[in-house]
């Protein structure tokens, strides 16, 4: 984002969304290119195997561990720490914080690498190290990028999507001198040198985490560049950040899972990497940490529990399936809404995790077209959660007096069929442009289209003088 | 087979000759039509911006007017949407439940009558030479699962579908989402406009739709044509001559 973009919060979405559209049209055509082609890779991918199998089993067993999350995550609790796991529970981002900071202090951090992570992200954890003096290294090849250019991820499995490579190039030019005309390989393998350094001096490794399988005890991630293998195997110490809706009942899920997920989000039959991690380097091994801590992080996830509609959202893989099929999506990249969630699932999980008032107007970044549903690897119902959060605004008396009035008038109108066709008569022959100020649905409308017109009789009109 | 013809509020006020062509096209299919006077709004607006007070009043003035009615059939994929796939989560009891379900069993798009319960598909060769755009409205597609229907239809007339990348994607229209973020709603109607084949019309079953593409259109002095589909399909039937559909 440019300097003088609107501020980044949920709040501010229709500005920014307007401001991308009109200062960065670069931006529209990054994301909308790598969507289009993220989404076909995954129709592909879809079509090779029983997919709509595949997904209802996903949707009942990540349905299933969410309805026993108490039992599942005690399991969890107990297969970690028999396996020599550091169990933390936190139910904010302070408490994480907490965990981080003294980990940092025991083991005199320095540096620390991280692979990545949206919960991470959710919970400003580079800034937190950042005030400790410790260096945060992102170490996938995105979130690299935007590390340098300090800007927030706008898409859930590729965080630089909207940016170019010529971007890339530019940025890679200046900061490790790289020539300008520099091939994506050649670009990757900079890094990648940069990145190696990093690995081997960091203390610290800081992923997040897949799944969590709760028989085992297993951190499962899936990766493509093998950064997240260093960065859970190399540096003296492990954090895995995990959300407690990531957990699954057995080992044997993940199967089923790891592929659906990878499928669903690149289009892969897999990960290149899944890194399956059961605790600390033991005795006969040969890499691998000394002190694995995993924390289990709540951070607002049972306020969404307890909604009686809006939890079926905390059964996302974060595969990005969604953003990539979203139209809306497409038009702005993830900026625009705000915050560490974007697209169809952010708009659904942002008001649970932030609170509806902070959240909005996401809710309605909509136009309920309901493609989102039609990919989703565990049939979230984004459109039906997308009108729960708009109900709840509504309850909750969060819309404009405006737009309550009117729709009770609206209803009170269609309750009364003279009154209905006459008033509707009235708004065809308004003049649209002149009304906006009165009626802001039609100033948005004419803003950028013309007023429809109108047909010269209503359907009434000429049913009653007789249609031949 | 008795139909009675739910136009719509858009269908009424600016879709009015399609809706008449509508009338047209189920009477040449053998349908008797009528048109209940006390129909109003169907409730989407309402519904889809979480007003589902004011919406559950206008679906039950919507199941009450059309109790008796043996089809329903609407010019609309999204408002037929909105009744066949809504109605019944939207119930607050357990009658005005059965009443919703009961109004969903009998109620259709206008192309899907045509195709899957007149069993028609043959209408007559009025649109040959005609290259045509068919626009997927969201719901019509997903709510419905109409997608083959209308593409019959016209191809039965002697229209050549033409392949559009973004046939399937939305238009950016969503009701009161055009006005609540005209701003996106224009750019994804801009990607429609930009991904459109060289064709003479563009068509759909849904007034909306056509109302956004053809207002941004206009907006661009982009010279594309749209008109619903209920008037193609007629001048398919009736020929060039037919009395013209608006929009």
């Amino acid at each position: 984002m440019t300097g003088s973009s609107p501020e980044y919060r949920p709040g501010a979405y229709r500005e920014a969304a307007a401001h991308s559209l009109r200062e960065t049209p670069m931006v529209r055509d990054s994301v909308g290119s790598a969507t289009r082609t993220f989404d076909s890779l995954r129709a592909h991918a879809y079509a090779d195997v029983e997919s709509d199998r595949w997904r209802d089993w996903a949707r009942d067993v990540k349905g299933h561990a969410l309805t026993h999350l108490d039992q599942y995550l005690e399991q969890a609790e107990r297969s970690l720490v028999r396996n020599g796991v550091h169990v933390h529970w936190a139910a904010t981002a302070e408490d994480v914080h907490r965990v981080i900071a003294k980990v940092v202090e025991t083991h005199g951090v320095r540096t620390v690498v991280k692979s990545k992570s949206m919960l991470s992200e959710e919970l400003d954890v580079n800034a937190h190290l950042e005030s400790l003096g410790v260096r945060p290294v992102e170490t996938d090849l995105g979130e690299y990028i935007i590390q340098l250019l300090d800007e927030p991820p706008s898409h859930i499995v590729g965080p630089a999507i909207h940016r170019s490579l010529d971007d890339c190039r530019v940025l890679f030019h200046e900061r490790l001198g790289t020539p300008l005309d520099s091939e994506p390989d050649e670009l990757a393998a900079a890094a990648r040198a940069a990145l190696r350094e990093d690995f081997l001096s960091a203390d610290l490794g800081i992923s997040g985490g897949n799944f969590l399988a709760a028989d085992t005890g297993t951190v499962a991630l899936i990766e493509n560049e093998g950064n997240i293998r260093l960065t859970t195997s190399v540096p003296r110490v492990h954090v895995a950040l995990v959300g407690i809706e990531k957990v699954v009942p057995r080992f044997e899920d993940l199967a089923g899972l790891l592929q659906l997920t990878a499928r669903a989000a690149t289009g892969q039959p897999i990960g290149l990497f899944v890194s399956l991690i059961q605790g600390p380097r033991t005795g006969d091994e040969v890499d691998g940490p000394e002190e694995v801590h995993v924390v289990l992080v709540d951070n607002g996830r049972t306020t969404l529990f307890e909604d009686d509609v809006a939890w079926e959202a905390l059964r996302c893989v974060r595969c990005g399936a969604c953003l990539n099929i979203c139209p809306v999506y497409r038009q702005t990249g993830g900026h625009a809404y705000g915050w560490t969630y974007s697209g169809p699932i952010g708009a659904i999980i942002s008001p649970g995790l932030l609170g509806l008032d902070r959240a909005l107007p996401l809710p309605h970044a909509s136009s309920l077209c309901g493609a989102c549903t039609d990919v989703c690897p565990v049939r979230i119902p984004i459109p039906e959660l997308l009108i729960h959060w708009r109900e709840r605004t509504v309850d909750e008396g969060r819309n404009s007096t405006a737009e309550r009035l009117g729709m009770k008038a609206y209803a009170g109108l269609a309750e009364r069929p003279g009154a209905f066709s006459a008033a509707a008569s009235a708004l065809r022959w308004t003049p649209w442009r002149a009304a906006g100020r009165a009626l802001p649905v039609l100033s948005g409308w004419v803003q950028e289209r013309d007023a429809p017109s109108p047909s010269p009789r209503s359907f009434r009109d000429l049913w009653r003088e007789g249609i031949e | 087979m008795r139909v009675a013809l739910f136009v719509t509020c858009l269908g009424d006020q600016f879709f009015a000759e399609a809706c008449a062509d509508a009338v047209r096209l189920l009477r040449h299919v053998g349908a008797e039509v009528s048109f209940p006077t006390d129909q109003t709004c169907c409730g989407q607006p309402a519904f889809n911006s979480g007003h589902r007070r004011e919406a559950l009043r206008m679906m039950r003035h919507t199941t009450q007017v059309f109790a008796d009615a043996e089809y329903v059939v609407l010019p609309s994929g999204s408002c037929a949407g909105m009744v066949r796939s809504m109605y019944s989560g939207l119930s607050d009891t357990d009658e005005a439940r059965a009443a919703a379900e009961d109004l969903a069993a009998r109620t259709y798009e206008l192309s899907e009558f045509l195709v899957s319960v007149a069993d028609c598909e043959e209408l007559g060769d009025g649109l040959t030479g005609h290259r045509v755009a068919y626009h997927h409205g969201c719901h019509a597609l997903r709510e419905l699962g109409v997608s083959d229907q209308p593409v019959t239809l016209l191809r039965s007339c002697g229209a050549e579908v033409i392949e559009w990348s973004a046939d399937r994607e939305c238009c950016g229209f969503g009701g009161t989402f055009s006005a609540k973020l005209p701003e996106v709603s224009a750019a994804m109607a801009d990607h429609k406009l930009d991904t459109l084949p060289d064709v003479d019309v563009v068509t759909s079953a849904d007034g909306g739709c056509l109302l956004q593409l053809s207002g941004r259109a206009g907006r661009r002095e982009l010279p594309v044509p749209f008109r619903h589909l209920a008037s193609l399909l007629w001048q398919g039937v009736a020929g060039a001559e037919a009395p013209r559909g608006s929009a």
